[in-house]
Parts: C-alpha cells; structure tokens; sequence
C-alpha cells in the first residue's frame, strides 16, 4: 500500500459506558475509493465524526498526511483538507443552493468578500453545473427533492477543494438515475486526485465505485480488502447473516 | 406634511432602526431581549454629547452607536454563554441593568428622564435610517452574512465548513448594539425626551416582535414587521374616531392587535416576509410581464 493519506491508530471512543469504536487502525490511501461498511450500529458514522473532530477521541491517532490531526479543532480541519456530507441532508435550509454551495468554500475566502454577485457565484455555479444541478441555482433548498438534496451535499463539500472528501450513505434513499448520476460524480472527483472514504449500504455501489474495503462491526475492525475478497471473507459473513453454529462476534467475548 | 403624520413616520423610521439592532443577532440564531438596553445607552449617551459637551448630531449618533457597539461587545462573552431562552432572560437582564443604572444617574435626571435641545427631524432620521437599512443589506451580502444564517441554520456543520463561530456571533450582537445604540441617540433627539420607564421590558418585547413577526431570514422582515406593529395601532386609532360605531377599537385596540399577533404565528409561523417568498416575487416579477399564465401555476402542481 503507497502512502496513506488517513491514517487511524488504535482510535477508541467510548459513550458512557458503551465502547462504540474499539481499538480501530486503519489507513486510506491516498487516490484511493476506500468504502466504510458494517452492519447497523457498526460505528461507521461515528468514525466520520471523530475524522472530521466532531467528537474528541478517547485514545489513539487520527492523522491526516504527515499531520496529526488527533487535537485540531473540527473548524481548523476543512483547512487541512477535510470536507463531508451527512447521512441525513445538513443543507442550509433557508439559504439557496447556489448559496449552500458557496458557505463551502468558506474556509478559502475573506468574510467581507461580496457572496452575491455573480462572480463569486461563479465557481459554485461551475461545480453545479458539472454536476447536472445548474437549473436551480437560486431556489431555496429546502423546497427540492430529496436526491437532489442530496447531491447538492456532495458539490458543497467539493467547494472545499478537499483531499479527503467524507461521504456518508451518500446512495441512501436515491432511485437508479439518481444514484447514476452520483456514481459519475464521484468518478470525475476521484479523477482530479480527490480520496474518497464512503460509507454506503448499497453493496452494488460500493462494487462500482470502490477499490477498497474497510469493514466494521461492533466498533472493530474486521476486515480489509478489495470488494471482491469482502464477500468471502466468512467473518464479513458472519457480521451481517450470521452463520449457523457459530455465534457473531460480539457473543463469542 | 401634518405634524402627526411626520411624528409617526420618524416613529416608523426609528423603530426599523432599532428593529435591525435586534434582527442582526437574530439572524446568526441569537434571540435578544434587550433592545431597550442598546437603545438607552445609545439614548443617554447621544443625548450627553448633545447637551452636556455640545456635540453636533453627525458626531453624536456615530459616537453613540460606538459606546453601544462597546458594551454588547464586553457583555456578549457572557451572553453567548447561554442558550435558548436563557439567552432571552441574559438579554433581559442586561437592559434592566442598563435601566437600573442610568435611573441613578442624577447628572442625567436620574428618574425624570434626560431631556435635550439637539431636534432631530425627519431630515436626519430618514438618511440615519437609509443608511442603516443599505449597512445591513450589504452586510448580508457578504460572506460574513452568510456564515450568519449558516450559524442561524445548523451551526456544527457551519463550523465544519470553518466557520468562526464564536466570531460570527460576538460580531452580530456586537453590530446589533452599535445598531441599538444609534436608534436611541435617534429617538433622544427626536422627542427630546428619554426615560427609562418609556424605553423598558415593553418597549424590548415590541421590538423583538417586529423581528419575529416579520420574519429573520431577509433584511425585509424587520421592516414589515416595524411597519406592521407601528402601522396597525395608529389605523386602529384613527377608525376609532369616525364615530361612534367605532369608538369600541379605542380601548380595544390591543386586543385587536394581540389577535393579530396569534394570527400571524398560526399562518406565518416563520414571520411576514420569507426567502421563498421574496425568491418567487423576483421570479414573478422577472417573468410575468411576459407569461401571465406561470404566475398563477398549473392546475396539476
């Protein structure tokens, strides 16, 4: 594996008494389309939180290159490289799309800069239109669909210009076209050099999109591999179907 | 232009003013009920530079604005301390405070109020009030107004996005105090009159209205909001003097005004004037000269 640009080491994050990631290590690398998954409950969304330093962590590493972002603040991080979207849309939802895209970019630019107008409008139109969502650019957003919502999320984290984009279920709840459209997306960022680390249900998505596989299952990571090796791996299998006289491995502690 | 109209259009005038003072911390998710405070500091202080050093207006209603910009400064550290409606009492509290204080003030007539001899009329409040009214506008138009209604929005994943948080915020409140403070030295001089009785919890609770009532998510809210809640008692007044069929809305015209109230909070619980509706009047505005038809909208939508 060439240099990870993520990098977890031994991250353990407890809520109460409830150990929800257990000793995790591993690394993304850099280019790569790693995907996330698990059952539900896994902690996968809780990794994307401690990454992007929503929550701090009980004990371990996270860096992010050469730097260790373990203490830099979640509003410090975007400056490093690190953008995401949500499982649920975090959009702005009285501010327009044109201007949910521009708060992306956010950590580039200069407070008293003029939003409107439309030359700073320009690039986030740009991003936009690459991504076939030019034709509502002043509407407010929280009166469009739901996909395309959605993949709004996606171009704001873009705005960033990350190195690191977090995607979190970002398949979750679109029809075919949709999901299509995402996929193409994804390939064209992946394309310009950008790491993507998604966390995705959809398995069929994850095949299509993804060169490599990190798998989680009661805050432990069970699995690493391409998406070919996962689904014969007999531990990946026993974590979502469970095996017959064999317990899953939460019982077997 | 009849004196009467000419008081209630400056009345008008410095209530948007005031109005702004509250909608700017408003609109970063800050909800303030101590515009009375800002305006009273903004007041006695004017009024001081007016009366006492003999100050002209230009520099008394700038000066004032800045003294009141000061001390929402100092006091939003432990303002944004709180939340919610602690915030709400936090506020309060700091305009009773304010009250308290220049009630026992004597150079500045303590209890009886502060009266000067600077006039402000409509030829200075109107420019004041424009002015402010294109601040605010342009204020919003920046990336700093952005990251405003970002916070106002969702402010964990603002701060993801690298938004200063506690920047933002310290900024409106301290802005909307400037903004307070250049209201009362308006008010001062046009009544050339102020008193902490007048400009207390009522006064702070009317204002916030304006805010609520009008709407936070664009600069026009507060303005229908001020020209609703000014408006709507003086036309209530003036029906009730046709004659004696009417004479009723004299000593009932705040309940009429309190139903008016509930009603807006059931039918536009998100104030008078929102972003879709100011979006869909451009939009109508843009098209309908030539489409009559998409104003009205399909029948199967």
């Amino acid at each position: 594996m060439s240099t990870p640009i993520l990098s977890l080491d031994a991250v353990t994050k407890s809520f109460g008494g409830l150990k929800v990631i257990d000793d995790v290590s591993f690394g993304v690398r850099a280019g790569s389309r790693t995907a996330l998954i698990g059952p539900n409950g896994a902690g996968k969304t809780t990794v994307f939180n401690l990454v992007s330093g929503i929550y701090p962590i009980d004990a371990g590493r996270i860096t992010l290159g050469d730097v260790d972002i373990t203490s830099v603040p979640p509003a410090a991080r975007i400056r490093h490289g690190i953008a995401r979207s949500f499982q649920n849309i975090r959009l702005m939802p009285h501010l327009s799309t044109v201007e949910n895209v521009m708060l992306g970019e956010h950590s580039r630019r200069s407070m008293l800069s003029l939003a409107r107008g439309r030359r700073a409008a320009e690039r986030a139109l740009a991003l936009l239109s690459a991504a076939g969502l030019d034709t509502y650019p002043g509407q407010v957003v929280s009166t469009l669909p739901y996909g395309i919502q959605k993949r709004i999320e996606v171009v704001r984290a873009l705005m960033a210009e990350p190195r690191l984009l977090l995607l979190d279920e970002p398949a979750a709840g679109l029809n075919p076209t949709e999901t299509a459209a995402l996929q193409a997306l994804l390939e064209r960022v992946s394309a310009q050099g950008v790491t993507l680390l998604v966390v995705e249900h959809d398995m069929h998505f994850v095949r299509n999109l993804c060169d490599h596989v990190v798998v989680l299952n009661f805050g432990r990571r069970i699995f690493e591999g391409t998406p070919d090796e996962v689904h014969r791996d007999p531990e990946v299998l026993t974590a979502y179907l469970g095996t017959p006289g064999t317990l899953p491995p939460a019982a077997r502690r | 232009m009849s004196g009467y109209l000419a008081g209630v259009i400056a009345q008008l005038a410095i209530n948007i003013v005031v109005a702004y003072s509250v909608f700017l911390p408003a609109s970063a998710g800050l909800l303030n009920l101590g515009a009375a405070g800002f305006v009273l500091i903004g007041g006695y202080v004017g009024g001081a530079m007016t009366l006492l050093f003999g100050w002209p207006l230009l520099l008394a209603i700038p000066g004032a604005g800045l003294v009141a910009a000061l001390v929402a400064f100092i006091v939003s550290f432990p303002i944004l301390r709180t939340r919610g409606v602690y915030m709400v009492l936090a506020t309060f509290a700091f305009a009773e405070i304010v009250g308290g204080v220049f009630l026992n003030i004597d150079a500045l007539g303590g209890a009886s109020g502060l009266s000067v001899t600077a006039y402000a009329g409509l030829p200075v409040v109107i420019p004041v009030t424009l002015l402010v009214v294109a601040f605010v506008g342009w204020l919003l138009s920046t990336r700093f107004g952005l990251a405003m209604r970002s916070v106002h929005d969702d402010e964990n994943v603002a701060m993801l996005f690298g938004v200063n948080l506690r920047l933002v915020q310290v900024a409106a409140f301290t802005i909307g105090g400037a903004l307070g403070g250049v209201g009362g030295a308006l008010l001062v001089h046009q009544f050339n009159f102020i008193d902490v009785q007048t400009t207390g919890v009522l006064f702070s609770i009317y204002v916030l209205l304006y805010v609520l009532m009008g709407g936070t998510q664009t600069a026009w809210g507060p303005i229908a909001g001020a020209i609703f809640f000014t408006a709507v008692p003086e036309i209530l007044r003036r029906v009730s003097e046709i004659g004696p069929g009417f004479k009723f809305l004299e000593s009932s015209r705040y309940i009429v005004f309190g139903v008016a109230v509930v009603l807006i909070m059931m039918w536009r619980p998100e104030g008078l004037v929102t972003r879709t509706m100011t979006e869909r009047l451009g939009f109508r505005r843009r098209r309908g000269a030539t489409d009559k038809s998409t104003s009205r909208g399909g029948a199967g939508e």
